[in-house]
């Protein structure tokens, strides 16, 4: 009950001394104002492009492993993996009839070459060539049309998918499905067109690239190539399982002996997830510690005025304490204040780092997390607190008649 | 009269250490008591420790040596919160310069020391306004101090002091920033506090402001240097206010 009262009159207290000194409390507050812009600014960045990179990661689907002569994230001698040899084609059949807990299998080259339909055309774009399972193995979406069937596949019919910006630079008018465009100089006809999916990682997702039957693929742009084998886990199987399985079905084609390391990786996408996550922390860490210096500014500032504040009214304390208040609703008063004052600051920070995030949002897909929110709100009101303690501290433990002879 | 002690010194001393040597001696060996209902002047040359036995007394400092027992309870054992609570329910102090909140309303002011008190908001202003009744100013509650006259300020200060129904009225030169005319009304209102039932000690330079008081202890270089009862006391009439 009694707390229910210090409260409310530090509260009072508080608005009274604020709106007494609003210049100064709005020169005070300001610090806190640049402190919490620039960390919810910071916090806001990173969410979008966590959030972006989340986005492109997906196009890598989760449950899909790669299996490749070289692994997406090393800190290793490249050579290391250049030497390895090239994976072939066969084995993605020899991986289809062994492995129990995948549901595709699909083998993947690829190349650079143009593409025309008409005077339009698309330079370097990525041509990969792969079988009837590549859809299913891979998880694209198909926009409209059908991709191609075994049949066409292993018949290498001249027949292919393309990803949504090839559409949209060749066909920008055209229904595309039953067109004939020309890659690398060789007529297709295409059947597909994949839905986009966006992202960081624009090489790698389906966007730019035009799908061909794997055997017209070698024939037409060379078949010394190498082979990624793209994998879909089987619904109920476990990742780690399937890996397993796939290590030990690789190692047999390999034909490595029990000590021989693996002359091939198998890659997913929770591998760039994990490592894109230490990344993003390392710059969250720095970027926290220099934003959080400027809070950290400001909360000086705040511990500044508020011993000015607790000089300046060294009387009414004493005449306070003459009347019965406690240390501790004097500490408390001045803590009240300071929290007061820091909080204003925070309600401003946000209100002028909204805006600002909405703007961001333009660049990177963004928007500041309502835990940012809160958390700017409770770090603002701990700055309060912090550093009101010692002013608060120094006026709780006056001594009522030295406060009151202060003049 | 009710004869249990209020207040009880023996041999108090305060000594003001200036750095080096050099030691004040504001009060070289106090003894003296005081009963309920008393009215009692304290009288004494400037710098003579009048105002350092009041805020001792009315615990707002401490002595370098001595006894000093409130009610019968000894003060220097007392700790902070303690001591903070008998300000706030035993005593009721006036200031010279009234130390009213600037920024807070007469009502506000007088509610102070039932908020500290923990007194819950209805009964509060009810509590601060029959106080401020009791002194005249039930019409000013909204006034902040630099809207009243200094005689109004001190009756602000005074129903402050009085809210809480304390056991002693301390008032240290209560009519020393005021005209003689408000300061005749201001001791008709401790006359009238006095005969409600209020023990009060009153500190002046007037001789005949202390002719109101039962009793007269002077002091001289930190020391009493008498105590006696007043024999042909001044009263004068309350209805003149
Ligand atoms: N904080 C202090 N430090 C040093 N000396 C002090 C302090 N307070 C009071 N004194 C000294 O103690 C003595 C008594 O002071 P006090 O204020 O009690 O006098 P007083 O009787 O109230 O005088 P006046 O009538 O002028 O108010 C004085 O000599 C004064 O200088
Ligand atoms: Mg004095």
């Amino acid at each position: 009950m009694y707390f229910i009262f210090e409260i409310k009159e530090g509260l009072l207290i508080a608005f009274r001394a604020i709106r007494a000194n609003k210049m100064r409390s709005v020169l005070t507050t300001l610090g806190i104002v640049i402190g919490i812009v620039s960390v919810t600014l910071m916090a806001t960045a990173i969410e979008g492009v966590n959030r972006a990179f989340e986005k492109s990661a997906s196009a890598f689907g989760s449950k899909v492993l790669y299996i490749q002569k070289f692994p997406w994230v090393s800190g290793e001698d490249w050579w290391k993996y250049r030497n390895r040899k090239d994976l072939k084609v066969e084995f993605a059949d020899y991986v289809t009839r062994q492995a129990t807990l995948v549901d595709a299998v699909a083998p993947a080259v690829s190349t650079v070459k143009d593409a025309r339909y008409g005077s339009r055309s698309v330079l370097n774009a990525w041509i990969t060539g792969t079988t009837h399972a590549y859809q299913e193995a891979s998880g694209t979406t198909i926009q409209e049309g059908r991709f191609f069937s075994q049949e066409e596949s292993d018949g290498g019919r001249p027949v292919c998918g393309i990803g949504a910006n090839v559409a949209e630079k060749l066909f920008p008018s055209v229904d595309p499905i039953g067109q004939t465009i020309k890659v690398g100089g060789y007529p297709y006809r295409v059947l597909t067109v994949f839905e986009k999916q966006g992202g960081l990682f624009g090489a790698f997702t389906s966007d730019n690239r035009i799908y061909v039957p794997i055997k017209s693929f070698m024939t037409q742009f060379g078949s010394h190539r190498d082979v990624t084998l793209n994998v879909r886990v089987a619904k109920n199987a476990d990742i780690e399982d399937a890996k397993e399985e796939l290590r030990g079905i690789m190692r047999k084609v390999r034909q490595l002996k029990p000590a021989q390391e693996d002359d091939f990786n198998i890659n997913e996408q929770d591998l760039l997830t994990r490592v894109f996550g230490a990344i993003t922390g390392i710059i969250a860490g720095v970027g926290f510690f220099i934003t959080g210096l400027s809070l950290f500014v400001g909360g000086i500032g705040i511990m500044n005025i508020m011993y000015v504040s607790v000089t300046e009214r060294t009387k009414e304390i004493g005449v306070r304490k003459a009347i019965g208040a406690r240390r501790r609703t004097i500490l408390f008063q001045f803590l009240v204040e300071a929290a007061i004052i820091c909080l204003i600051g925070g309600i401003i920070g946000l209100m002028i780092s909204y805006p600002l995030s909405l703007i961001a949002d333009q660049v990177l897909p963004t928007a500041m997390p309502l835990s940012v929110v809160f958390i700017a709100l409770l770090v603002s009101l701990l700055v309060g607190v912090v550093s009101g303690f010692l002013p608060a501290y120094r006026a709780a433990k006056m001594d009522p008649v030295d406060a009151l002879r202060y003049e | 009269m009710n004869n249990s002690v209020v207040i009880n010194l023996q041999q108090i001393k305060k000594f003001y250490d200036m750095g080096g040597a050099e030691e004040v001696h504001a009060l070289c060996g106090v003894s003296l008591q005081i009963h309920k209902n008393e009215y009692v002047a304290i009288m004494g040359p400037s710098g003579s420790g009048k105002s350092t036995l009041m805020n001792i007394i009315g615990c707002l400092d401490t002595p370098t040596s001595g006894l000093y027992e409130f009610n019968g309870v000894n003060v220097s054992e007392m700790n902070d919160n303690q001591l903070a609570k008998v300000r706030n329910k035993e005593i009721g102090f006036v200031f010279q310069t009234f130390n009213l909140l600037a920024r807070s309303n007469a009502l506000h002011n007088v509610e102070l020391p039932l908020i500290y008190g923990g007194v819950s908001s209805s009964d509060r202003k009810r509590l601060a306004r029959e106080a401020l009744e009791q002194v005249g100013l039930g019409d000013r509650q909204n006034h902040k101090p630099n809207e009243l006259s200094g005689g109004q300020r001190q009756r602000v200060a005074i129903a402050r002091a009085l809210v809480n129904k304390p056991s002693i009225l301390l008032a240290d030169e209560p009519t020393g920033n005021l005209d003689s005319k408000t300061g005749d009304e201001i001791m008709i209102l401790f006359e009238e506090l006095h005969r409600l039932g209020n023990t009060i000690i009153l500190v002046t330079h007037e001789e005949y402001i202390a002719e109101h008081a039962h009793r007269i202890i002077r002091i001289r270089d930190g020391v009493v240097e008498s105590d006696e009862n007043v024999t042909n006391r001044k009263i004068i009439n309350a209805t003149v206010s």
